[in-house]
């Protein structure tokens, strides 16, 4: 994996299983018929006896995930985000949550990128309900090569976490030089007229974008926040403070995502002024992932866009 | 297979007398809880933590031990009488059920309650989670066998049929699933809320070794549960006990108003006398 190369975070999530599995006996993937397209097959394919293919099922996945832990055993549960975050919420909730057990849960096809499956298949809510639940911690990786070392430390982490990865691929940002730790955010350029905060398949797009800023004057600090739960609070209170304006930007709705857990820092301890980029409150629909994006303001030139009027 | 002696089936019984009046008493002193599913468990707790089940309750979690989930966790009383009776904690704090910081909340919470193998208390998730455990027995190659007693209203949730497909399937062995049939719901009975029948040939339909018992006659019970320990060996059985709700107090059986409803002091009076006079040694479920 090269700096600038295309990747399906998916793809680097299989990838991330199967090294795991290589060195962790305790690991063990359960799949809901569609590990062909998460990339849990690949996992499947190296061992098969550690791989349970659970059928279209996705409530009783989660329960059998959650007796599994109770044995010792690190389950990594996956299917499509819309589905497990949803269909599945309960049995998350009062099997794994609840009783904080030890089960890594995969939201596969996050946001709108889902091969133009349309709005039944987009899954622009699930931060916003993993993110209110008690005992869940919720990562959103950034680049392919993130999404490996989060894969590693949701891993090692000891109790539930929601790992959301999406289908097209990403352009990677990251490279041996950086260092997923949960919880932590990474400032990727420093600014002090506008801060933007970006989550997910979001930051490369934001990365453009304030380096586009950067050549017309307009100085944008940029933020990638991979860990949506805990959040990192401390460094936006500290960019409202120092820069006055905040845009987030993220692959989900603009309600009670990323966007929402801003507001909720920067209302308690630093208001100021707040821009929310994401989906609006509507279903999406079949078509072009970027399209959509430009569609629904969510893309580089709507972040520019964006940045340029709070800055004027 | 054992028979049990006429002396192990009277301590039984009078264990089930026993647990009935704490079942009474814990929920009165609350007042809340639910009475009538708390006492058409008895039989089937105390055969399971008197004589089948290979556990430690000075030893909770002790890894060979065989697992119990109450899918029907809101019948916690007779849950949490059990366990007391059983020494994983003292009866006293029976007295705390429901209150604020007790051990016993109104729905199993493992993290709380020493002796629980699962949090539970949204109907038709104990299945699911017991596979779980059968998954991770088969992966260790250990032995031990893990029961889920499920409440038969609760059989209307659709993942309880999702988990009973997957182990049928696989024939996952050390599952033993025991469905409390009662045959009253909160608010009316079974069949006149939504039917389970064909019960048993749904099981059998779904790849399940299907007994069927009455759930209040303590030796058939245990017996049963010997018959259920060897199938399991190879593949999952469910235990279909036919038992009355609120058993052992004459008039909370059968009657769906006392599913969630706490005994008054009078209520509460009368029902230990019944139960002390005898009321649920025969087995006429």
């Amino acid at each position: 994996m090269q700096l600038g190369d295309n990747i399906a975070p998916r793809l680097a999530f299989g990838q991330a299983l199967v090294e795991l599995g290589g060195r962790n006996e305790d690991v063990v993937v359960l799949d809901c018929d569609v590990g062909a397209s998460t990339q849990t097959g690949l996992f499947g394919e190296a061992y098969p006896d550690r791989f349970y293919q659970m059928g279209i099922a996705e409530q009783n996945m989660v329960g059998a995930a959650a007796g599994m832990s109770t044995m010792g055993f690190t389950p990594w549960v996956s299917t499509f985000a819309v589905f497990l975050a949803k269909r599945a919420v309960d049995q998350i909730r009062v099997s794994i949550a609840y009783p904080k057990l030890n089960v890594k849960l995969n939201g596969a096809y996050g946001g709108i990128p889902t091969g133009k499956a349309g709005a039944t298949h987009q899954s622009v809510e699930d931060i916003a309900v993993m993110r209110c639940m008690p005992h869940m911690t919720v990562i959103c990786p950034g680049d392919p090569y993130e999404t490996q070392q989060a894969v590693y430390a949701a891993t090692d982490f000891v109790g539930p976490v929601y790992l959301r990865t999406v289908r097209c691929p990403v352009p990677v940002i990251f490279d041996e030089k950086h260092t997923f730790e949960i919880g932590r955010s990474y400032t990727l350029q420093e600014g002090s007229d506008v801060t933007i905060i970006a989550t997910g398949m979001m930051t490369p797009k934001a990365l453009d974008a304030a380096r586009e800023l950067e050549k017309e004057g307009v100085k944008a600090r940029m933020i990638h926040m991979p860990t949506i739960k805990p959040m990192d609070e401390e460094v936006i209170v500290k960019a409202s403070k120092e820069t006055g304006h905040i845009i987030t930007v993220e692959n989900h709705s603009r309600l009670g995502g990323l966007g929402g857990a801003v507001a909720e820092v920067l209302t308690e301890h630093a208001p100021c002024h707040l821009t929310r980029l994401g989906f609006p409150d509507v279903f999406g629909e079949s078509g072009d992932n970027e399209a959509i994006f430009s569609k629904f303001g969510v893309n580089t030139e709507n972040i520019i866009a964006a940045a340029k009027a709070v800055c004027r | 297979m054992s028979r049990l002696s006429e002396n192990e089936v009277q301590e039984l019984k009078q264990t089930c007398r026993y647990v009935r009046k704490m079942i009474i008493n814990t929920i009165a002193d609350a007042q809340c809880g639910h009475t009538g599913g708390s006492l058409s468990e008895v039989e089937i707790l105390v055969a399971l933590y008197f004589h089948v089940m290979n556990i430690d309750p000075g030893n909770p979690d002790m890894p060979e031990r065989d697992r119990f989930l109450l899918s029907k966790g809101h019948s916690s009383p007779g849950y949490y009488a059990v366990l007391a009776n059983r020494g994983y904690f003292h009866e006293k704090e029976l007295g705390s059920f429901d209150a604020m910081g007790s051990m016993l909340q109104g729905h199993p919470c493992m993290l709380k309650t020493p002796g629980v193998d699962m949090s539970t208390g949204s109907l038709g998730q104990g299945l699911s989670a017991g596979i779980g455990m059968a998954l991770g027995r088969a992966k260790r190659g250990m032995d031990f066998n893990t029961y889920v007693l499920i409440g038969d209203g609760e059989l209307q949730e659709g993942q309880n049929w999702e988990a009973a497909m997957y182990a049928g399937h696989n024939k996952t062995a050390g599952l033993v699933a025991i469905i409390d049939y009662n045959k009253v719901q909160l608010a009316a009975t079974v069949p006149d809320t939504l039917n389970l029948e064909p019960l048993a040939d749904k099981w059998t339909a779904f790849g399940w070794d299907v007994l069927e018992c009455d759930g209040h006659d303590i030796a058939e019970v245990v017996e049963t549960f010997e018959k259920a320990e060897e199938i399991a060996k190879t593949g999952p059985v469910v235990i279909i006990a036919h038992t009355i709700k609120g058993k052992g107090v004459s008039f909370m059986e059968g009657k769906f108003e006392w599913h969630g409803r706490p005994p008054n002091e009078e209520e509460r009076e009368k029902a230990l006398a019944e139960i002390d006079a005898c009321g649920c040694e025969k087995g006429d479920a």
